[in-house]
């Protein structure tokens, strides 16, 4: 089988903002950088992410700063996350955001021209950037600009199926066109992971079909740690109807711009579910939460506005009992506000249930119910330099695990990929100065070769698509939003089965953009993390943030909250699930996060 | 209310070096888009069928397609826009080189898009530099913002018949790099001059003003009236009305002409 | 051999099943039809005036300033043949209507995603096409002779009279003139003028200013082709009244 030769410095697998970020950081530095993406540039799943960026630039409140935001985000991962990476992304968001108005991005502005920034949950203070509800859209499209005039070379569509090491470090991958079916071999000193996540091995999801898991799979194959995993964030306001918008997002700005939860009694429901960790800063009455919308700095912000794992499990609660909307969601209101205001803030969300739901929402409420829609997990990464425990392999964004913890803020998505894919292109660029380049093994390429061809060979066999489908019932089922041990035990079983069936998957046709041929390949990364995620959440007794466990209601002040559970290859093959002791804080970290609310701004103020 | 029964799917099956519609019968269900029983057609009777496709929800601009022989997005495409006894052609964009099936070759449109020089800050106010952002009104990027919403569906460049019909791609880049230029030449805060590229290498001359563009947008963006005609318009004060150019010659400090 | 399996499947034109040819027809019938009947208006030389009304088609009189001019033609000239071309060339180089011709009269392109019949590729603004780059000169024109109507309007509810005349005619020549100014201060070339062609709209009172007056401007400039149409048929429709007035087939209604 013939292969075309690449060599680069910098690979960057994955063009969403942390790829696009990381490939213009090291081509900055000198180095002759590739980006490899599965879609067309600029289609990344970025562009789907809408509420806005989160950065204390204190446009908008002067209370704001980086210390708020350190505390706000260890408090929604619920101090699962790593505090130094929680650190460096509230100290280096804000200056990340400016550059890209330097590059061309335009912001919404405040009434002094500069950059606006709304509310959403978790966040103390107005904090997101934003551009309506097309934030992504608007950094993608920024950093693709800025990326194609600095000399990145882009190879679009394109799979990487499989890395290689030499000598323990990382020295190239093996992709294929997806046009053509022809395999490219990169040779290459530094790789950096920037695949996003892996919502498409659940059935409910708001994400596209990119999210497979390849880098956690590849990363994993090569011999990394993937940590965090159980913690699967469902968001809590996706369309749930007609059945087949089912999972498309509603973006949480739409709570922040005033937006009500109700349940089909009419109740405003979320003044029952406010935990005491978040009882003093959230409003008791909708009166207060009213005055709060208005801009009154003394009153506490609406329950509609706690963190996603908190308001997913009222929504879920809310429909189990029975007071659920016909189509088993709730129902999420905007149309008390200006009909004009809605359209300016909203303007996608408006189109969008005009369009697919038939339903005007300046007028009637949406429908409204939870989705799978990030990953906290992923490769576990070392916090200054990004780099997995794979040297030379690096990874940023949704791919990479530690900054969110438990459960990730709105908005802390888009900041991540900036601060930490501009770190990944960073410390990327400097190793690949420092080493020289390696030879991939030629019969691990001919053996690669081999099994990504298979599928294309085998005359008879499994239909990937069913087979997909099928393991995102599993999931959906099985290692849902609520998890318990037996159903948990099921699901690891299943999950054996598919791996064995994935193997003999059979793609009928030839090598030209042959989509059931890339579906049988990606299936066999969706599984690594379907794993993973399972058996994590199998060992994790305790419920935290995303991850729910039925027979653990509890969140366990002792042994779960030091640890984080770790997956890598055990020596028979097998996954092997083990748990490693958190970092420790440093004291000035610890009086951050443990501090309230007013002890963070008064440090500051002094 | 809900249309029950199968729907018939026309689908463009083949490559360059040939091909025909296939018709696949799918199942109707509420609320279903093109997309959506193209997905079904690919899952159950045809796992090799080229399609492209990301968000499924209008906002990446990946499935763009001709349905019933109309440039549109069909994840946003419902089935019940259409007769329910009638078969649903879906065909790939006519503008660009076929590939296989549903998907063709865009290539080009990043190529040009490569050549339109970014964006070059002018002189910055000291507050502008100390706090590392730009100061700009609302009102002043209200306009370049509908630009912004483009999704790079590249319907635009598929209708547009100086593209479709005619291929002159060497003369004219097309509505959706017009609006990435007019985006550039409208923001505040840049300092470079594009109005030579966009006379010549971009071609601006050779959009007659039809509207197809504006026409198919799914993002709503009035390209004509608030992007290709501004920037006609800025042409012709530079190199056809003669008082501005005379104007323009005597303005002190002038930068903006070579 | 591969290039035309791929056509013939496309069809000739065009896979719409839709009434895309209605507009088209729609447009070639409206300005067709205007056209033969302007023209014959020009030669008809006759009934541009009736009582207080001065037909449109027929004002400003201009005879009298170019009487050289009859020398070089072999029919007489009338006051319509004098004044319509500057309006004509306003139209001509208007935005709307340029989309509208070329998509009706040359099928470049017909309708979207539809193959036009010419075999010619449209060459861009080439020969007399770049007059089309001058619009805003025949705006300037416009706006003057839109002056001249108004008058014409004042005139019609009796300015010269003394008196206050209240009639059809009035209200119809009202309407035209509201019409008409719609259409030309919504014109594209005057939206960069007054605005558009500034980058920011914030930067010095001038530039706030002028922003004030371009959202005007663009608010009538959204709806560009209703006014288009819509001043179209009431030029059509007042000079009607006042031919058939001329005529004595029909009378004005008097209020007062």
């Amino acid at each position: 089988m013939q292969y075309r030769i690449e060599a680069f410095d910098v690979v960057v697998v994955g063009a969403g903002g942390a790829g696009l970020r990381a490939a213009i950081e090291a081509s900055a530095r000198g180095k002759r950088t590739a980006i490899i993406c599965k879609s067309l540039l600029g289609k990344a799943h970025t562009v789907m992410a809408e509420g806005g960026v989160a950065a204390a630039l204190r446009n908008v409140d002067e209370r704001d700063n980086w210390q708020v935001h350190f505390r706000d985000t260890m408090r929604g991962g619920k101090f699962l996350n790593n505090w130094r990476m929680a650190q460096l992304h509230a100290q280096e968001a804000p200056e990340r955001v400016r550059e890209l108005e330097r590059w061309g991005a335009v912001f919404d502005r405040t009434k002094d021209g500069w950059i606006n920034q709304r509310n959403f949950g978790g966040h103390a203070y107005p904090r997101l950037a934003h551009v309506g509800d097309r934030t992504g859209l608007e950094i993608i499209r920024t950093l693709q600009d800025k990326g194609v005039h600095g000399g990145i070379a882009v190879f679009m569509e394109h799979t990487v199926v499989k890395l290689f090491k030499s000598e323990g470090r990382i020295c190239g991958a093996l992709c294929y066109e997806r046009e053509t079916g022809r395999f490219l071999l990169f040779k290459c000193k530094a790789i950096v992971l920037a695949t996003g996540g892996v919502g498409r091995c659940y059935k409910v999801t708001s994400n596209s079909w990119e999210y497979t898991g390849d880098g956690q799979a590849l990363g994993y194959e090569a011999g990394a740690d993937l940590m965090d995993m159980e913690f699967t964030q469902f968001h809590p306001t996706a369309m749930v109807w007609p059945p087949s918008v089912k999972g498309i997002l509603v973006t949480e700005g739409v709570r922040g711009e005033g937006g009500i939860l109700r349940n089909s009694k009419g109740e405003r429901f979320m003044f029952k579910y406010i935990s005491p960790l978040f009882a003093k800063e959230t409003a008791d009455t909708e009166e207060e939460a009213k005055r709060w919308l208005e801009g009154d700095k003394a009153a506490r912000r609406p329950p509609e506005l706690l963190t996603r794992d908190e308001v997913a499990r009222a929504i879920r609660n809310e429909v189990k009992q029975g007071r659920g909307t016909k189509h088993g969601g709730v129902f999420l209101d905007i149309s008390w506000r200006d009909p004009a205001f809605v359209k300016a803030k909203l303007p996608s969300m408006y189109h969008q249930f005009k369009e697919l739901a038939g339903v005007d929402i300046t007028k009637e409420p949406m429908e409204v119910g939870p989705t799978m829609h990030y990953h906290m997990g992923g490769l576990r990464v070392d916090a200054e330099s990004a780099m997995t425990t794979v040297p030379g392999l690096f990874a940023a964004g949704e791919v990479a695990a530690g900054l969110h913890g438990a459960n990730r803020l709105g908005g802390n998505s888009l900041s991540d990929l900036l601060v930490f894919g501009k770190r990944a292109g960073e410390f990327a660029a400097t190793w690949a100065e420092r080493h020289e380049a390696r030879e991939p093994d030629a019969a691990e390429v001919g053996a690669a070769l081999q099994g990504a061809m298979a599928p294309l060979e085998r005359e008879q066999g499994e239909n990937p698509f069913a087979l997909q489908a099928e393991l995102q019932q599993v999931m959906q089922d099985l290692v849902g939003m609520i998890r318990e041990r037996g159903e948990l035990g099921q699901a690891v079983e299943r999950i054996q089965e598919l791996k064995k069936r994935a193997q003999q998957c059979a793609a009928p046709g030839n090598r030209m953009y042959n989509a059931g041929w890339h579906t049988a390949l990606d299936i066999q990364h969706l599984l690594v993390s379907a794993e993973a995620i399972t058996r994590s959440a199998l060992l994790r007794e305790e419920s935290r943030g995303a991850h729910t466990r039925d027979d653990f209601p509890q969140t366990d002040k002792e042994k779960w909250s030091k640890v984080n559970v770790l997956c890598r290859p055990g020596a028979d093959g097998a996954m092997s699930v083990t748990t490693e002791p958190l970092p420790a804080w440093p004291d000035d970290a610890r009086k951050l996060i443990e501090g309230t609310l007013e002890a963070v701004t008064t440090k500051e103020a002094a | 209310m809900a249309q029950r029964g199968n729907v018939t799917m026309r689908l463009w099956r083949g490559t360059a070096a040939g091909g025909q519609f296939v018709d696949y019968q799918v199942a109707r269900e509420e609320g279903m888009v093109v997309l959506d029983a193209v997905h079904a057609v690919q899952a159950q009777q045809a796992n090799d069928l080229s399609v492209r496709w990301n968000c499924k929800a209008g906002k990446c601009g990946s499935c763009s397609a001709e349905v019933n022989g109309y440039p549109r997005l069909m994840c946003m495409t419902r089935l019940d826009l259409f007769d329910p006894g009638e078969p649903i052609t879906v065909a790939p964009l006519k503008t660009f080189p076929l590939v296989k099936d549903l998907v063709t070759n865009v290539r080009w449109n990043f190529e040009s898009a490569k050549r339109i020089p970014p964006l070059k800050p002018g002189p910055l106010t000291a507050e502008e530099q100390r706090k590392g952002e730009f100061q700009m009104m609302q009102q002043d990027v209200d306009r370049i913002q509908e630009f912004r919403k483009c999704i790079e569906c590249f319907l635009c460049q598929d209708t547009c018949h100086v593209l479709r019909d005619a291929q002159d791609t060497d003369k004219f880049f097309g509505p959706r790099q017009m609006i990435r230029l007019a985006n550039l030449e409208m923001h505040p805060k840049d300092s470079a001059d594009r109005i030579p590229m966009i006379k010549k290498e971009a071609g601006v001359g050779m959009c007659n003003i039809t509207k197809c563009c504006t026409e198919v947008c799914p993002e709503h963006i009035r390209i004509t009236d608030n992007g290709i005609i501004p920037l006609k318009e800025r042409v012709v004060d530079r190199y056809y009305d003669p008082v501005t150019m005379l104007l323009n010659a005597l303005r002190p400090g002038n930068t903006k002409l070579r | 051999m591969a290039a035309a399996t791929q056509q013939l499947a496309w069809g000739r034109f065009t896979l719409r099943r839709d009434a895309w040819w209605l507009q088209p027809l729609l447009v070639i019938l409206g300005l067709g039809g205007f056209g033969l009947y302007s023209t014959y208006r020009v030669f008809e030389n006759a009934h541009y005036v009736a009582g207080l009304y001065q037909s449109p088609l027929g004002s400003p009189d201009l005879r009298g300033y170019v009487p050289w001019l009859q020398a070089f033609v072999p029919f007489t000239i009338s006051p319509a043949l004098l004044i319509l071309p500057f309006p004509l060339l306003f139209r001509l180089t208007c935005y709307y209507y340029r989309k509208a011709y070329y998509r009706s009269f040359f099928t470049m392109p017909p309708a979207c995603a539809v193959r036009g019949a010419s075999s010619h590729a449209y060459p861009g603004e080439r020969g007399i096409f770049l007059l089309q780059n001058l619009h805003r000169f025949f705006l300037y024109l416009a706006i003057l002779i839109l002056v001249i109507l108004w008058y014409d309007t004042a005139l019609a509810f009796g300015l010269e009279t003394g008196h206050l005349v209240v009639g059809l005619g009035g209200f119809l020549f009202l309407g035209n003139v509201i019409l008409l100014s719609g259409y030309t201060f919504g014109c594209h070339s005057l939206r960069h003028l007054v605005g558009g062609k500034l980058d920011c709209y914030s930067c010095d009172e001038g530039s706030k200013a002028r922003y004030k007056v371009w959202q005007r401007v663009s608010w009538l400039n959204t709806n560009h082709m209703g006014w288009a149409w819509a001043s179209l048929f009431s030029i059509w429709a007042v000079d009607l009244f006042v031919r058939f007035l001329d005529i004595g087939l029909i009378r004005d209604v008097r209020l007062l």
